[in-house]
């Protein structure tokens, strides 16, 4: 499996205690395979991101992404880990405001150290992929909702990653662009062979992936139809 | 190398100018006062700076006060002592005193240096003054219309001018030379200020002696002067890296969700610093050395009438010294790019 978390527990300080958000979790991801996460705020779905991308380190259990257990990785080897496996999709695509489109997807190509022409050309690829490559020099005041986050898309894939780890890609769009964003991702899926992980809100989306799990009180089940009320 | 920060610069122009033309302001006033500094540090004690001595010995002052020349005297017998030491190639008396020129209906104000002939600044016309002569700066003879065997009255006494030699001053005034009798007999006194030494005989019970540049310090108000334009640029410098440090957090507090992003894609803490640095560096560099263009074209303008020296060393220091504290005060806010928490990119994460 390339995304592997067993029995993973995480708490974060709240006043005088402490708050569960992820507790006992497991969850495996295979190449290929799009699965959606769901559940109420604050149930601990962002949390479940944040460890499988190695922003935070889990309390116990292991993870384990691309083979490579993140238990053992410093500071250092985390960032390559992320900059080398994992792609990140962020809710509001938080794009660079001063970067044009093409710039978006360059920076992850200069940091990571990556050849500048093959870069560009791959990134004029996966803007084209996108259906944005008539935006490339465009910065992100000057795109839709939609387009910012087929942009986020793209950057995400710019590393080639084996893991994509996407947190409410359509929170800021209408149904109709939402549903766009999330096919587009089920294809990105397919044919790019990642893990992917969706995080999202919309019960409307899960149709669209492989496995449905639902998020409560930081515990990951099985979704049902009746998890989501 | 700074793939963020060059766009940064391109797309916030307005803000960068802003900081830019701070930066290059404060550089012009250091640049300025620098030249300024120079330049009345010159009309001070250029007449000292040229005097071919490494010593001086003046009167020993009494506990608690400083070397001066406008206090030190010394008996002519002791340029002979001093001669006679150990380790002193050559010793002659130099007498110091300000005097009234008088030359045909106008007077000038003057500085008197009696000395041996051999200790004139470097001669640009005429020959060495015998007793009853003179030798006169180039500015001085400029200014009267001075030429070699020129009359001219100091005190009441008719001098004879034979040499016109370089431009020095001493305690802002012009400087007349004498042979050390001829200033003797006209400052009636038949002993001398200080002892201009080649070689370090020490100081005697009498005599403290101390180096050329630190006879600086013997020139009436030259050290009151150079602190106060000095603590004068400190001042601007450490209201420079204040600046540059204030606009430096307030960018990186605006953008620590576009720095969280990119940590979260895997930029390091190094990267981030590097980047932020280098935007830094490229707003101080194009700032000062505006801000240093600006003050050598008005420096040059100004030494028409002030003194002021415009040179490499009083533009390009003051120039460099901008740039390195206001990149410390840069360094010193940028630095928190690398405490940036790369989960806040993840909004909802908490």
């Amino acid at each position: 499996m390339t995304l592997t978390m067993t029995g993973v527990r995480l708490t974060y300080p709240d006043g005088d205690r402490r708050l569960t958000a992820l507790d006992d979790v497991d969850m495996t991801v295979g190449p290929g395979e799009l699965v959606a996460v769901t559940g109420p705020s604050g149930s601990g779905k962002s949390s479940l991101l944040a460890v499988a991308g190695t922003l935070v380190t889990a309390e116990a259990g292991t993870v384990t992404v691309d083979g490579v257990d993140v238990s053992s990785l410093g500071q250092k080897g985390r960032d390559r880990l992320r900059r080398e496996r994992v792609g990140f999709v962020f809710q509001q695509a938080n794009l660079l405001a001063s970067l044009t489109a093409l710039d978006q997807l360059l920076l992850v190509a200069h940091v990571t150290g990556a050849n500048r022409e093959t870069a560009r050309t791959r990134a004029c690829e996966l803007l084209d992929y996108v259906g944005l490559s008539a935006k490339s020099g465009k910065r992100p005041h000057e795109l839709s909702g939609g387009e910012r986050q087929r942009i986020a898309v793209a950057r995400a894939l710019m590393g080639s990653p084996a893991v994509l780890l996407v947190d409410e890609p359509t929170s800021a769009l209408d149904a109709e662009r939402g549903h766009a964003v999330v096919a587009l991702l089920r294809d990105i899926t397919r044919e790019r062979r990642t893990a992917t992980v969706l995080v999202t809100h919309d019960l409307r989306h899960l149709d669209l992936a492989d496995r449905a799990l639902a998020m409560r009180d930081g515990r990951l089940e099985q979704f049902a139809a009746t998890t989501a009320r | 190398m700074v793939f963020i920060a060059w766009r940064d610069l391109r797309f916030a122009k307005g803000r960068f100018a802003l900081l830019g033309g701070v930066i290059a302001l404060m550089t012009l006033m250091v640049v300025l006062l620098t030249g300024l500094t120079a330049g009345l540090g010159a009309a001070s004690v250029s007449a000292v700076t040229a005097l071919p001595a490494d010593h001086l010995a003046f009167q020993r002052p009494a506990e608690g006060q400083d070397i001066a020349f406008a206090t030190s005297a010394l008996p002519a017998t002791a340029v002979a002592e001093l001669a006679g030491r150990p380790g002193v190639e050559s010793a002659h008396g130099l007498g110091v005193s300000t005097g009234r020129l008088d030359i045909g209906g106008g007077t000038a104000a003057v500085t008197l240096i009696g000395t041996d002939p051999s200790l004139y600044p470097e001669r640009e016309d005429g020959t060495s003054p015998g007793p009853g002569e003179a030798a006169v700066t180039a500015d001085l003879a400029e200014a009267h219309d001075l030429a070699p065997g020129a009359r001219l009255s100091l005190g009441g006494r008719n001098i004879t001018v034979t040499e016109i030699v370089a431009e020095t001053s001493f305690n802002h005034l012009p400087v007349v030379y004498l042979p050390l009798p001829t200033w003797q007999e006209t400052t009636r006194t038949d002993g001398v200020t200080a002892v201009a030494l080649t070689g370090d005989p020490g100081s005697t019970p009498q005599t403290l002696t101390v180096t050329r540049e630190d006879a600086y310090a013997a020139v009436g108000g030259y050290s009151s002067e150079q602190g106060s334009l000095t603590l004068m640029r400190g001042l601007l410098l450490g209201v420079s890296v204040l600046i540059v440090g204030a606009f430096f957090t307030v960018w990186t507090m605006q953008r620590s969700q576009d720095l969280a992003v990119v940590r979260a894609i895997g930029g390091s803490r190094g990267y981030l610093l590097r980047d932020a640095l280098g935007q830094a560096l490229a707003v101080l560099v194009i700032g000062s050395a505006t801000g240093g263009a600006a003050a050598a074209g008005l420096g040059a303008l100004a030494s028409r009438a002030v003194p002021f020296v415009l040179d490499a060393q009083t533009v390009g220091v003051p120039v460099a010294a901008m740039v390195a504290v206001g990149l410390l005060g840069a360094a010193a806010c940028v630095r928190r790019t690398t405490t940036v928490d790369p989960l806040t990119a993840l909004g909802a994460a908490r």
